[in-house]
C-alpha cells in the first residue's frame, strides 16, 4: 500500500510525519535531534530508507546525519566542509571584502541514482558533495571560483545556496540559487559555471544588466520539463523556458510578488504553487490571511486557496524549502510556516488541513512517496 | 568510526591520572556518552591535547568544539576549570594542575548567548 512520510526541519528539531495513502490519519515522529536547527531532511530517491539531515547550531557548528532505516535511527556522518584553496572574500552588507565562512549546510540535494552521492549547498555560498555517503565532503570550487564570487553579498539571512536542480536528463546539467548572487549553471558537472539571471529585474538593486546580485529565493522545475523553472525571488515570481537561460516575469495577479517558496504539481507541469507574503519587511501574509495561489497556467494566472487555511490574525511566513509535493495519484501538497504548522492538502491545494499546529518554527519540507 | 586503541593502557604502570571532561549536554547526545569522561591524555594536558584525544575517542565531535579550517576555539564554546574561565588560554598552554591530575574536570559550556 501506498504511504508519504513528510520530513520536517524546525528551529528545535526534527519531525517525520507519516500516513498511508489516503494522508488522513498521521503519526507524528520527533523531535529528532532536539534543540538544534535542522536546516534540511530529505531522502535518497534511489533508496527511500536513506535519509540525510542538516543538523546545525550557532554554537556547535554542522553536523550532517544519516539514517539507513527511514528515520527510525540516526548517525552522524562527515561534517569538514573547507573550501578550495585560499576561501578568498565576498562582499560583506557594507560593501567591505569579507573572507568566505562556511557556517552551515542549507539544503542537501540527493543524486537520483546513488544514496551514496548528495550535493549540498552551504552558507557561505558553495556546493559541495558526496560521493561516500556523508562521510567526506568536496566542494566544486568551479561555482565560487566563477570570478564574481568577490562581488556576491549576503542576503538577511546570510550567503547562502538554498536551491540545487540537477537535470534528469543529465546530471551533469545543474542550477543553483544564491542569496543574493542569483543563478548559476553548470553543464559539466560543476567544472565551470555561468550566471544565469538575465531578464531579473530588483528595482534598482542591483542594476538592470547586472549579471549577479539578485536575491533568488527558490527554486522548482517539474522532472518531466528539465528547462522549465519557476523562481521565487524577492520580488516577483519568474519563469524560465531555456534552463535559466533568460526569465520573464509570471507574477500576473498574484496580491503580491513577494515570497519564499515556490512548487511545481507532481503531475502537472504548468500547475504552480506559491505562497504570497507582504512586502519585503512585513514577512507575513497580506490581511492576516494565509492563502496558498495555484496557478494552472504556468504563472500570470492565479487562484487563492484559503479552504482549511487560516483566514483571520494569522501572521506566519512560509520560508523558502518549506514546501513539498508527494506524487500520488491525487497530488498531495504539503508546506510548514513560521508558527509550527505544517499544512497537507491531498487534493493538489484545492483543501487543506494541519497535520500538527505547534512545533518549533518550520524551515524545510520534503516528502517522500513510498510504494 | 571506532576510535584506534590507544598505546597507553589505563592501569599500567605508566599511566597518569586521568583527564576529566565534562561535555554539554547537546555534544553528550552526539558523543552518546553520560556523565563526565575519563581521557587518557598523552603529553601535556592542554586544551588542544584534551580536545584532540576528545575527538579521537568520539569522532562525531570533530568540528562541534573547534572550527574544523582553522582549529580555533567555536565562538560560543568556553572552558572552565577551577572556577577560572579559560577559553581566552592559548590552546597550548598547560591546563591547572588539578585538571592534569584528575582532582578537577575540564568543563567545556555552551555559552549563554541568544534570547
Amino acid at each position: 500500500m501506498t504511504s508519504v512520510r513528510v520530513l520536517v526541519g524546525t528551529r528545535k528539531g526534527a519531525f517525520v510525519l507519516s500516513s498511508d495513502g489516503r494522508r488522513t490519519c498521521w503519526d507524528v515522529a520527533g523531535p529528532i535531534f532536539p534543540g538544534w536547527e535542522i536546516y534540511h531532511v530529505t531522502g535518497s530517491p534511489a533508496n527511500p530508507d536513506r535519509l540525510y539531515a542538516s543538523q546545525t547550531s550557532s554554537w556547535f557548528g554542522q553536523v550532517v546525519q544519516r539514517s539507513d532505516d527511514g528515520g527510525r535511527s540516526w548517525e552522524p556522518v562527515g561534517n569538514d566542509f573547507t573550501y578550495v584553496g585560499e576561501p578568498g572574500t565576498h562582499q560583506w552588507y557594507d560593501g567591505t571584502p569579507h573572507p568566505w565562512e562556511f557556517a552551515r549546510v542549507w539544503h542537501l540535494a540527493p543524486s537520483a541514482t546513488d544514496p551514496d552521492t548528495v550535493l549540498a549547498g552551504v552558507e557561505d555560498a558553495a556546493l559541495f558533495v558526496t560521493r561516500d555517503g556523508g562521510l567526506t565532503w568536496d566542494e566544486l570550487a568551479g561555482l565560487r571560483g566563477h570570478g564574481s564570487g568577490p562581488s556576491w553579498q549576503p542576503g538577511a539571512g546570510g550567503m547562502c545556496l538554498h536551491s540545487v536542480l540537477v537535470d534528469p536528463r543529465d546530471a551533469r546539467r545543474m542550477l543553483v540559487a544564491i542569496s543574493a548572487a542569483g543563478v548559476f549553471r553548470t553543464e559539466d558537472a560543476g567544472e565551470t559555471w555561468e550566471p544565469a539571471n538575465q531578464g531579473l529585474r530588483s528595482g534598482e538593486i542591483p542594476g538592470p544588466e547586472a549579471e549577479v546580485g539578485h536575491c533568488v529565493h527558490h527554486l522548482a522545475a517539474h522532472p518531466s520539463r528539465p528547462d522549465t523553472i519557476f523562481m521565487q525571488k524577492h520580488w516577483d515570481v519568474m519563469r524560465s523556458d531555456d534552463a535559466g537561460g533568460s526569465w520573464t516575469e509570471v507574477s500576473g495577479d498574484l496580491p503580491t510578488d513577494f515570497g519564499f517558496v515556490v512548487d511545481v504539481h507532481a503531475h502537472e507541469p504548468d500547475t504552480v504553487f506559491v505562497v504570497p507574503i507582504t512586502s519585503d519587511s512585513h514577512h507575513f501574509p497580506p490581511d492576516g490571511r494565509l492563502r496558498v495561489y495555484r496557478s494552472r497556467t504556468g504563472g500570470g494566472e492565479w487562484e487563492p486557496l484559503d479552504r482549511g487555511l487560516p483566514q483571520s490574525h494569522c501572521y506566519v511566513n512560509v520560508l523558502r524549502d518549506a514546501m513539498a509535493v508527494d506524487s500520488l495519484d491525487s497530488c498531495g501538497v504539503y508546506f510548514g510556516t513560521t508558527g509550527g504548522q505544517v499544512y497537507a492538502s491531498a487534493d493538489s491545494g484545492d483543501s487543506w488541513d494541519a497535520i500538527v499546529r505547534d512545533l518549533p518554527a518550520v524551515l524545510s519540507v520534503e516528502v517522500q512517496t513510498l510504494a | 568510526m571506532s576510535p584506534a586503541p590507544h598505546p597507553g593502557a589505563p592501569g599500567s604502570p605508566a599511566a597518569r591520572p586521568a583527564v576529566r571532561v565534562v561535555l554539554p549536554a547537546h555534544l553528550r547526545v552526539l558523543a552518546r556518552t553520560e556523565g563526565e569522561l575519563s581521557l587518557e591524555v598523552r603529553g601535556e594536558v592542554t586544551q588542544a591535547s584534551v580536545v584532540d584525544e576528545l575527538e579521537r575517542l568520539h569522532p562525531q565531535l570533530r568540528g562541534t568544539i573547534r572550527d574544523p579550517a582553522t582549529s580555533r576555539r567555536r565562538p560560543f564554546v568556553r572552558f572552565f576549570a577551577c572556577g577560572e574561565d579559560l577559553s581566552h588560554e592559548s590552546p597550548d598552554a598547560p591546563l591547572p594542575p588539578a585538571v592534569a591530575s584528575g582532582a578537577e574536570p575540564l568543563l567545556v559550556v555552551g555559552a549563554m548567548a541568544g534570547g
